[in-house]
């Protein structure tokens, strides 16, 4: 069959046959012009096609055969991340946390044949698979699903031996911690897409997805171990809820250690009571009692209102709009500073508040820095809580005096703390290592003077008073003990309590702050009924100051060391315990040059208490 | 076949020696591999919204035997009537697109379709074939005795027919008869510097509706940016290359069961997945195939008339073809538009086969005195 038009046809084509209806003649001059045009342009017509065509064909064989042809990244079924996470470390480089490259199971549902069956098979190696749950999830029409995370390589090879489609590994990073439980609070978890939910994994999330280098932290894991120890160990004796445990250096105001009990496995967050993920040291806010005295001492010396030599009359309980302040275990008479500072009296406390005045403490502790959320790295603060200026009262400023009507943080409390024994100098507290070069200024919060006569009456109460249990024989620990009754709804409960020591030492020259804290700590046969900070806290701060010394290469001083004399000791008056006599007669033996700080024995004039009493305006508070 | 004798001057034996009988073969193939293609790809579709899975097929089974035979009857008739069908269907098309924004059922955001009883027809398919021989005939005035305004009577039916469309609203078919439309007038002898502003016309048409139509704006921003959802050109795409060379076999395919479209606007996708490179590459040479033979041919045709009605066919045909494949090859923003003779389409394939039925009738073999016949 052929196209070619029969001969007599063709031969009819070339007679000039003049018909003006059918426009078939051939064309001439104008129209043939015009033709011409169209016949060029129908033929640029059909060239642009013939590209068009080619361009869909080669786009065509492009997708198909050509590897990555199509943009690879529009047809990838999941991006998951797996550039590996940084690491986090100790300050001397162990590791806290660390990432693990693992299988994770997931299906492309489409490629299922038959989702019954592959569930079945699933669930013969992975028993925890639900069959139903993972048939549906199969039937669908997704092209991705996650089917299990973190396959060990035995469950990996089972799967793969099952040898069913549609069935994939995708490499994923695992978080692991080596040191558990220890570091739980501090370091954080993440969730399985190892974004950081808690901690340091969380306030430092950016940074860790995108350093390589390890973050380095300022804790040292050997003195978190032993602070958890130690504290852990007063918890079970004295059968406490909960606790917590800070340790500072002062020289830089870097976290050595900080512990809140009980803790949780951070592989296993989701397992752990609402309580043990709590972080108590950080997030929890605490009226944290007699503590408080070392600021309200702090602030009556620092500001010129009393001196050392003062004292005021704590033979009666002050009454103030329906509450009476009274002392634990009062002495009944006239107390001089360092005596209502070693023997914690509320009443003493109250009077030399009241005497400078809810001005002047909200701009010391303002200071102090526990009026502010605590710049501390992590997410899990807890923002100070007390009165607004305008309802603090007379009554607030007397009960703040000893610890109570304000809540913060334990961070605040040690960095606080920390700064008045530290020659007056505040330094923000960090999580992360400071090189020697870069160490912050810091901001003075007391005088020099304020400082060191705080760091005697701190080292007093360890000496005679209240915290004999927290002494560590030569490193002159001074602390303050802090026992607290807690609030429960609108009244305070007798038998609730928070057991807190801070302490800082060796006390010449601090180097280490250190805070015990126990929860509801209850007495036990030992403690001879008690459960007050002299007999939870305190030797919880004795013991961990014994062994962290050496680690840092602190020696004990002797009894008889020139700068272990504290010349407070003689002030205070009718101390006649073992403990106070033996400081006496220490004193009494040792050479003193004047001046020096810290064993400053001859410098202070000789105990006159009754010489210069300070008149305290006692009608308005008896008035009530 | 071959009872005709060349000397055989009945209807269907002058037909059966002058039509084009490849491109009548290639339609045939198309058809063919279009039967397929909805057998392989409707029944998931027709499952999913709810209907008996074979509907769609029979559907389609039916429409092909008459699609079909429009293609051949139409291509019988001679220039003359082709150009009297084409401009009575256009007036009559017109009027029942215009029908549409008062009567039609709204689909999709759109009122595009008219119901009668069982049926529903999209008017508008068949405007853009016959529109072109309407604007073929219009333009060819021009260059016949009679002193008839033909540019300016194409250029106002134009107006009307694109005012109509853009109330639907039907972006894609008006894009598609704006080109062919052009094309027409290009091929006319349009001097240049009118197509330059017509050209310029168009690119602010396109624009303008970047601005005015979310969707629009949407698809584009897909295309360029890469952003918003991506999920169909993404199956679409990965379909291609789960097919390979060879394709996946019959009913192989998983892309048929995620996308909506994937019986008409993707059904390419369909076709790469299951059948794979070699038969998509035979595809885009059959719609080459159809479209570069009939404007070759024009190159030496001394009609008009037959000319600009032929440039006009072949334009929208391909155009459809090409958007259609384009939008699957992720080489332009996704537009919905069905592949001729392939994708189920009702009765938009009955349109298709009145154009290319007329695109036959226009480049059989005539000589002269032919167009009386």
């Amino acid at each position: 069959m052929t196209r070619r038009p029969a001969p007599d046809l063709v031969a009819q084509r070339p007679q000039p046959v003049i018909n003006p209806m059918t426009l078939e003649m051939e064309p001439d001059g104008p129209r043939k012009r015009a033709l011409e045009v169209s016949h060029s342009r129908v033929l640029l017509g059909a060239s642009l096609f013939a590209v068009v065509f080619l361009v869909i064909a080669a786009r065509l064989v492009a997708i198909t055969v050509l590897p990555d042809g199509a943009d690879s990244a529009a047809v990838a079924p999941v991006k998951t991340k797996t550039a590996d996470r940084a690491d986090i470390v100790d300050r001397n480089g162990v590791v806290l946390a660390t990432s693990l490259t693992t299988a994770s199971l997931y299906a492309n549902p489409r490629q299922v044949q038959n989702p019954d069956e592959a569930a079945q098979l699933l669930n013969s190696v992975l028993p925890d698979l639900n069959i139903a749950s993972t048939a549906a999830k199969l039937d669908t029409d997704r092209g991705f699903i996650w089917l299990k995370r973190d396959l060990t390589p035995r469950q990996q090879l089972a799967v793969n031996r099952l040898g069913l489609p549609g069935i994939y590994f995708q490499a994923e990073s695992k978080r692991v911690y080596p040191q558990g439980n220890l570091t739980a609070h501090l370091v954080g978890f993440t969730d399985v897409d190892s974004r950081g939910l808690a901690g340091v994994e969380r306030s430092f999330d950016d940074l860790l997805q995108s350093g390589d280098r390890p973050l380095q932290l300022s804790i040292d894991v050997r003195v978190q171990h032993i602070l958890h120890e130690e504290l852990n160990r007063a918890i079970v004796d004295f059968n406490g809820i909960g606790g917590a445990g800070i340790i500072i250096d002062l020289k830089s105001g870097e976290v050595l250690a900080m512990i809140s009990l009980p803790d949780f496995d951070p592989a296993r967050p989701g397992e752990a009571i609402e309580d043990a993920r709590f972080d108590r040291a950080t997030l929890g806010l605490y009226e944290m009692g007699s503590v408080f005295k070392i600021f309200n001492t702090a602030i009556a010396l620092d500001s010129g209102t009393v001196t050392l030599a003062d004292g005021f009359d704590a033979t009666k309980p002050i009454r103030i709009g329906g509450h009476s302040i009274n002392d634990y275990k009062g002495k009944h008479r006239f107390l001089t500073i360092p005596e209502i500072f070693t023997y914690s009296s509320n009443i003493g406390s109250a009077k030399m508040a009241d005497l400078f005045g809810a001005e002047v403490q909200q701009a010391y502790l303002k200071r102090f820095g526990l009026m502010d959320k605590s710049p501390i790295e992590l997410s899990e603060v807890g923002e100070p809580f007390y009165p607004s200026p305008k309802n603090w009262k007379r009554i607030n400023t007397m009960t703040v005096s000893y610890g109570h009507g304000i809540s913060i943080n334990a961070m605040q409390l040690i960095t606080a703390v920390g700064a008045v024994v530290n020659d007056g100098i505040l330094r923000e507290p960090t999580l992360l290592k400071r090189n020697l070069g870069e160490l912050p200024e810091g901001t003075r919060v007391v005088s020099r003077q304020t400082s060191e006569q705080l760091r005697q009456l701190m080292r007093l109460v360890v000496q005679i008073g209240t915290g004999k249990k927290a002494n560590a024989p030569g490193y002159l620990v001074g602390g303050k003990t802090g026992t607290a009754d807690k609030q429960k709804g609108r009244g305070y409960a007798a038998n609730t309590r928070l057991a807190s020591f801070v302490a800082a030492f060796p006390m010449n020259d601090p180097r280490f702050a250190i805070l015990a804290m126990v929860d509801e700590p209850k007495p036990n046969a030992s403690s001879h009924g008690y459960a007050t900070a002299g007999w939870v806290t305190a030797p919880v701060v004795g013991a961990v100051v014994q062994r962290i010394a050496p680690l840092y290469g602190l020696k004990p001083l002797p009894d008889d060391a020139l700068e272990a004399q504290n010349p407070l000791v003689g002030m205070v008056a009718d101390y006649d315990s073992p403990s106070a006599k033996k400081a006496q007669s220490a004193l009494k033996q040792a050479v003193a040059p004047a001046p020096i700080p810290f064993g400053a024995a001859a410098a202070p004039t000789p105990l006159n208490v009754s010489a210069q009493p300070i008149s305290i305006p006692e009608a308005p508070l008896e008035a009530e | 076949m071959t009872n005709f004798t060349r000397a055989d001057r009945s209807v269907v034996g002058l037909w059966w020696w002058t039509v084009d009988r490849w491109t009548l073969a290639t339609v045939g193939a198309l058809m063919f591999m279009g039967a397929i293609l909805v057998l392989a790809a409707s029944p998931a579709v027709a499952t999913r919204i709810g209907l008996d899975s074979f509907h769609m097929v029979r559907q389609h089974y039916v429409m092909l035997p008459v699609a079909f035979a429009v293609v051949v009857g139409v291509s019988m008739l001679s220039p003359k009537q082709v150009r009297r069908l084409g401009v009575l269907l256009f007036l009559l098309f017109l009027g029942l697109t215009s029908l549409t924004l008062v009567y039609g059922t709204e689909i999709k955001g759109a009122t595009r379709w008219i119901s009668v009883g069982p049926f529903s027809l999209q008017p508008s398919e068949f405007l853009k074939p016959t529109f072109a021989i309407f604007a073929a005939w219009m333009f060819s005035l021009k260059m016949s005795e009679q002193r008839v305004p033909g540019n300016l009577i194409a250029i106002l039916a134009f107006a009307l027919v694109v005012s109509v469309l853009l109330r639907q609203p039907d972006l894609g078919m008006t894009a598609v008869i704006t080109a062919t439309w052009f094309a027409q007038f290009f091929v006319a002898g349009l001097p240049f510097i009118w197509v330059i502003l017509f050209a310029g016309l168009g690119v602010a048409g396109l624009v303008g509706s970047y601005f005015m139509f979310y969707h629009v704006r949407e698809r584009v921003d897909q295309f360029l940016k890469g952003t918003g959802d991506s999920y169909q050109i993404d199956r679409a795409l990965e379909a291609f290359q789960n097919g390979g060379l060879y394709g996946r076999g019959p009913g192989e395919g998983s892309v048929k069961m995620v996308l909506p479209d994937a019986h008409s606007d993707f059904i390419f996708a369909v076709a790469g997945e299951e059948f794979g490179l070699i038969v998509c590459l035979l595809l885009v040479a059959c719609f080459a195939f159809i479209v570069l033979r009939a404007l070759s041919r024009m190159v030496s045709e001394h009609n008009m008339f037959v000319l600009l009605g032929v440039t006009g066919l072949a334009t929208g045909f391909g155009l459809q073809a090409v958007i259609n494949m384009a939008s699957s090859l992720h080489l332009m923003p996704t537009k919905g538009m069905t592949l001729p003779f392939i994708s189920y389409g009702g009765s938009s394939i009955i349109a298709i086969a009145l154009g290319v039925g007329m695109l036959l009738a226009l480049t059989r073999k005539r000589f002269p005195g032919s167009l009386d016949t």
